[in-house]
């Protein structure tokens, strides 16, 4: 495999003036939707739960809306919007013409996938301090872990992308996969009220690493477990980077 | 100098070998064209070139730098005008200018002066900060070629560049590969259009299946291949067959291109008088690059059958 180099960061720049272009169109988008699964499920719902320490159920849920949010806005970016540029526009074979190579130009879209991470994050962190008081000042670092779990999933979606056919596997990856992860990662319930064969499952999931990682820095308390989860998800975008990277260049340089 | 040299390149897309063993060589400062009919393996030639398309076998050099080790140092001298339309329509007019330029590392503002003079150049000012939507065909044409100057290369390739412009913008087209031939920018040109290669070629290869067919200065192919003239025989269908069988009895060579006979070597006094009379109309004219185009790509049906 070819190694990216800082050009990427030319990749990211286009990717981030066509966003500073547009980004009006699109921020109402990232915010509405969270905000009214907080208010819908952390005070509605919420007023029938109980939890074992007295804790607000809002409480709860709001380390996992946070990165479930960011998550999603990488999936949208990396999958639908990397591949428009790819196949309905080719974007990328405009740029591949120039110093960039195939591997600057995915790993671009892979950090930009991350930045969108990190402003979906900071922007549903803020909202949702409206609904709770900050417990811990590690709080503040949400952003930096938006964009370092916002890697891993861009790298996820760029891999999707590049053995996707049609824009129609996106479909299946979100039902199949975005979603359900979404449910099953313990953003709404503890994971130890699952089945055993569900919470071993959902532990592989990566959105689940994440979450547990969130409410560490929303709650300000650190266990052993969470550099060990910190070392997964590093792992995981290893993996998925470097399989972004290989399979694009086969798939753009025909 | 040679300034670009492939050596027995060959690329495979499954079964089809689109490029068969190409060796040739394009000095610096001339302007090279690639004629040939259509999936003649113009175009997967070019990409290989440009580094983004691996080739099968063989190896290319520009400027003296090895392709397979050197993919970045030779895409920065390259300006690359390709045949498929791949601007990038999230940016506006100006904005795909100068952001290619920072792809290729050149400071915003020289990039910003350079992109409002090439659209200057091309007559595309007033659309500076319109989307690339709002351009005609002809005009997002125009910007391609703007987009692969704006690095100012030593080598300009370009892919059909002219295709679906008017003959005013592209004779603003030719006038400004002219120029750049004065700034000793060697052009790689690949088109379909006959005049466009005889214009600003100083030399043009013939491509067929894969293959070099022959490679020559536009004049000295045109003696080699056809003749100093051609004697068109316009033909209908009913009296097409008698034509080509009159040529063939006395021995006269001539291409078949349907609804006229190009027939070659010889003046009106010289054609049979039994054919003078078949034929509806009879025009002497020079040879054309044309002419060669069709003699050695523009074989038969049958002919393709007997291989
Ligand atoms: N990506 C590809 N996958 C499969 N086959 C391809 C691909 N690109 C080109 N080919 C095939 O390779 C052959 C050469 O195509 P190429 O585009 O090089 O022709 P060309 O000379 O540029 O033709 P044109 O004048 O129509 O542009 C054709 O038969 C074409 O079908
Ligand atoms: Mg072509």
């Amino acid at each position: 495999m070819r190694m990216f180099s800082w050009r990427s960061f030319r990749m990211w720049q286009r990717n981030r003036d066509v966003f500073l272009r547009l980004w009006h169109s699109e921020a109402p988008g990232t915010i509405v939707e969270p905000l009214i699964i907080l208010v819908a499920m952390g005070l509605g719902l919420g007023a029938y739960v109980t939890l074992t320490d007295n804790q607000d159920y809002i409480e709860f849920i709001v380390p996992g809306i946070v990165c479930s949010y960011a998550m999603f806005s990488v999936f949208g970016e990396c999958t639908y919007g990397t591949f428009f540029r790819m196949e309905e526009r080719k974007t990328f074979d405009a740029i591949i013409a120039t110093p960039l190579n195939v591997e600057d130009v995915i790993a671009g879209e892979i950090f930009w996938g991350a930045t969108r991470s990190l402003m979906t994050g900071s922007v549903i962190l803020v909202v949702a301090l409206a609904f709770q008081q900050v417990d811990s000042w590690w709080t503040l670092l949400v952003p930096f872990l938006s964009f370092y779990h916002g890697v891993m999933f861009a790298s996820i979606a760029v891999f999707f992308t590049s053995v996707a056919p049609s824009f129609y596997t996106f479909n299946h990856v979100f039902t199949l996969f975005v979603t359900p992860m979404f449910f099953l990662s313990g953003v709404f319930f503890p994971l130890s009220d699952f089945p055993q064969v569900v919470q071993n499952l959902s532990w592989i999931a990566p959105l689940t690493p994440v979450v547990h990682l969130t409410r560490a820095l929303f709650e300000g308390e650190f266990h052993l477990i969470h550099l060990v989860v910190a070392g997964y998800i590093l792992l995981v975008t290893i993996v998925f980077f470097a399989l972004a990277l290989f399979i694009m260049r086969r798939r753009l340089t025909v | 100098m040679a300034i670009i040299v492939t050596s027995n390149l060959s690329k495979k897309f499954k079964d089809l070998l689109a490029v068969d063993n190409v060796s040739l060589e394009v000095e610096e400062g001339e302007c090279f064209g690639l004629l040939g009919p259509n999936g003649a393996g113009k175009t997967s030639l070019i990409r290989m070139i440009t580094a983004v398309s691996p080739p099968l076998s063989g190896s290319i050099e520009v400027a003296g730098m090895d392709l397979a080790s050197h993919p970045r140092q030779v895409k920065a001298i390259l300006g690359i005008v390709p045949q498929i339309d791949n601007l990038d329509e999230d940016l506006t007019v100006l904005q795909n200018l100068t952001t290619f330029a920072r792809y290729f590392g050149i400071p915003k503002t020289v990039a910003h002066t350079r992109g409002c003079e090439l659209l200057q150049l091309f007559h595309l000012e007033e659309k500076s900060s319109g989307r690339i939507k709002e351009l005609s065909g002809g005009m997002r044409r125009l910007l391609l070629i703007a987009r692969g100057l704006v690095n100012q290369p030593r080598i300009a390739i370009l892919d059909e560049p002219t295709v679906g412009l008017d003959p005013q913008t592209r004779h603003l087209v030719w006038q400004q590969l002219t120029e750049l031939k004065e700034q000793g920018v060697t052009r790689l040109l690949c088109t379909q259009n006959m005049e466009e290669a005889a214009v600003l070629c100083d030399r043009v290869a013939v491509m067929h299946r894969g293959r070099i067919l022959s490679l020559d200065s536009p004049q000295v192919l045109i003696t080699r291949h056809v003749g100093e003239t051609v004697l068109e025989v316009a033909v209908t269908s009913a009296n097409r067959a008698k034509v080509v069988r009159e040529l063939s009895t006395h021995g006269i060579d001539f291409l078949d291109v349907g609804n006229t006979v190009k027939v070659l070597g010889v003046n009106r006094e010289q054609l049979p008088a039994t054919l003078l009379g078949t034929a509806e109309e009879l025009r002497l004219r020079p040879a054309t690059l044309e002419d060669v185009f069709f003699r050695l790509t523009g074989k038969t049906l049958e002919e393709d059958e007997e291989e």
